[in-house]
């Protein structure tokens, strides 16, 4: 089997204290959608956080395509191609939205101005409010904010850490639609995610962790269709 | 009744002054509020650095002086200017280097940060005493007056006069150009959008590959230039005497929170409303209400609300009343 494009591959760590996560792996195909879902405090955000070098790993490699990244700040995994939208404070609440993209492409030195079209495109409603502190959109619209300004710097990978969280349900199904169209653009999604039902419906692969480590990994419509997965974590 | 008397009068002796004065404390408030917002503390050692700078300047001026190089009728001051700036950011970074940078390495707390900026206010301040002494220096030199009170009195044909100094206007029209200027460069240049980036939000800045120690050091220099801008305009204006930099530290911390930590366009406006508050409840109005008042009515005392000693009195109960009332300021800034 070939290497996957990302691969968080027997990741072993926490925090500085015990392990949170145990022999965990988490990998994502070129394109492709992959969810990581579970209960909480199954160490789902912190798989994501590992991948992304936010914390340190004991034993275990990330590798993308192919080079180890293992011993990379967060900041070095930037200018390697992975895009990281945290979970909360994603957004310059008191720049405007035009603002955050531009900072989304601090450390580009190349002409910034056709990316920042595409994300306009992608987010009609952004282009609409560009003026606009970001810190005053409606939760739906700044997680599009924060979507956007990660993919300012081109990323190949692309990484959420639930990016519906606290929005409404129709607001969550548009952006999901979003999350599918950025993956055809070939870039790689790795997601963490509560509303797990929805996001497997999208998801090419899924991660269901349990305790830091991983209890099922298949496709997601296998994942959905398997009777002890639903029974335990889809709620029947 | 008299009107325009009035307000040439009360021009003269008030507006004029305080708003000079008031432009004086926004360049300095300014740099507290960008150091409060980048640095995340209270920077005690404000007017203490800006006596430094000042001094330098004068130093520089002397210097000028001696060589017989002007700019008259502007003030020699002005050209040493720059000199002041290069020598309070080498100050001011040296002081970061090896005080400030460790307490950001070991993410100390925003009290422990303050309590090193009162030792480097105490350091600065001796540096600056062993080169300056305690008492008063005078370094405004050139032509002192725009127009004086006769000239007025020539021109207009009333009964009051009105005078404006150089030093007041040089203050007013310099002080407009650099907010003008820092302003520009906090919306428009990339550098300070990187800024206002990181003071927003730190993690998500470190995220998108802005380097903190760049944005440390661009917040000092700016932070120089203010000052010393700030303390060679408050020097031509009312002599340089380190005590005096070192009490406009209450008035400068007053301006900056009461427009709201963090907001420069605060820290103008409060400025302003500081200055004139001060001026206005010292002033002796009597004058000034003589003119206006109906024949008879003239008042007999000097319609003064508090001596002028009592100026520091007036900034600290604005300061105590907004902290009671409106802890974010006017332009919803930060709390201390």
């Amino acid at each position: 089997m070939p290497e996957p494009f990302l691969i968080g591959d027997a990741m072993t760590g926490g925090y500085g204290g015990a392990d949170i996560l145990h022999s965990c792996t988490i990998a994502v195909e070129k394109g492709e959608i992959a969810v990581i879902v579970g209960p909480n405090g199954a160490g789902k955000s912190t798989a994501m956080k590992a991948v992304f070098g936010m914390l340190k790993i004991r034993e275990g490699q990330v590798r993308l395509n192919g080079e180890d990244i293992t011993a990379l700040t967060p900041q070095a995994r930037v200018a390697k191609g992975m895009g990281f939208v945290p979970q909360t404070n994603n957004i310059f609440p008191s720049m405007t939205v035009e603002e955050n993209l531009e900072m989304g492409a601090f450390i580009r030195t190349d002409e910034i101005r056709v990316t920042m079209e595409q994300i306009y495109d992608l987010f009609p409603i952004l282009r609409d409010k560009r003026r606009q502190a970001a810190g005053e959109l409606s939760g739906g619209q700044r997680q599009q904010v924060a979507v956007g300004r990660a993919l300012m710097t081109k990323p190949s990978v692309l990484m959420l850490d639930e990016p519906t969280a606290g929005v409404s349900p129709i607001v969550m199904d548009e952006l999901f639609d979003r999350i599918i169209e950025i993956a055809r653009t070939g870039i790689s999604i790795l997601m963490v995610e509560q509303n797990a039902r929805q996001a497997l419906e999208i998801a090419d692969k899924g991660y269901v962790l349990v305790q830091g480590a991983n209890r099922y990994t298949d496709t997601g419509q296998a994942l959905l269709a398997d009777p002890d997965v639903r029974k335990s974590f889809l709620g029947g | 009744m008299e009107p325009l008397n009035a307000l040439v009068s009360v021009s003269n002796f008030m507006l004029i002054p305080a708003f000079a004065y008031g432009s004086q404390l926004a360049l300095g408030a300014l740099g507290i509020t960008l150091i409060f917002s980048i640095l995340r503390f209270a920077h005690f050692a404000h007017g203490d650095t800006m006596a430094l700078g000042t001094a330098a300047v004068i130093g520089g001026t002397w210097f000028l002086q001696a060589r017989g190089i002007g700019i008259d009728p502007l003030p020699t001051a002005l050209l040493a200017v720059p000199f002041g700036i290069l020598v309070l950011t080498g100050y001011l970074l040296v002081a970061d280097r090896f005080v400030y940078r460790y307490y950001r390495k070991v993410k100390a707390k925003p009290m422990i940060f303050v309590m090193a900026s009162l030792g480097v206010m105490f350091i600065t301040n001796g540096i600056t005493r062993l080169f300056m002494g305690v008492g008063e220096t005078r370094f405004e030199d050139g032509e002192r007056f725009l127009f004086t009170v006769r000239q007025f009195r020539d021109w207009s044909g009333l009964d009051e006069g009105m005078a404006l100094r150089s030093a007041q206007a040089i203050t007013i029209i310099t002080a407009l150009v650099v907010m003008v200027a820092l302003f520009w460069f906090l919306n428009r240049t990339r550098a300070g959008k990187s800024m206002r980036a990181y003071s927003d939000n730190e993690d998500l800045a470190l995220l998108s590959g802005i380097n903190p120690e760049r944005v440390v050091v661009i917040t000092w220099v700016i932070t120089a230039i203010l000052l010393v801008l700030a303390g060679t305009l408050y020097g031509l204006d009312k002599g340089f005497r380190p005590f005096n930099y070192f009490q406009l530290l209450l008035p400068m911390f007053a301006a900056a929170i009461l427009g709201g930590l963090g907001s420069p366009i605060g820290a103008i406006v409060g400025a302003y409303v500081v200055a004139f508050a001060e001026m206005g409840i010292t002033f002796a109005w009597r004058r000034v209400v003589t003119y206006l008042a109906p024949e008879g009515m003239e008042p007999s005392s000097m319609m003064q609300l508090l001596p002028v000693d009592y100026k520091f009195a007036v900034t600290f109960a604005i300061l105590v009343i907004v902290l009671l009332f409106r802890p974010t300021g006017i332009f919803k800034g930060k709390v201390l």
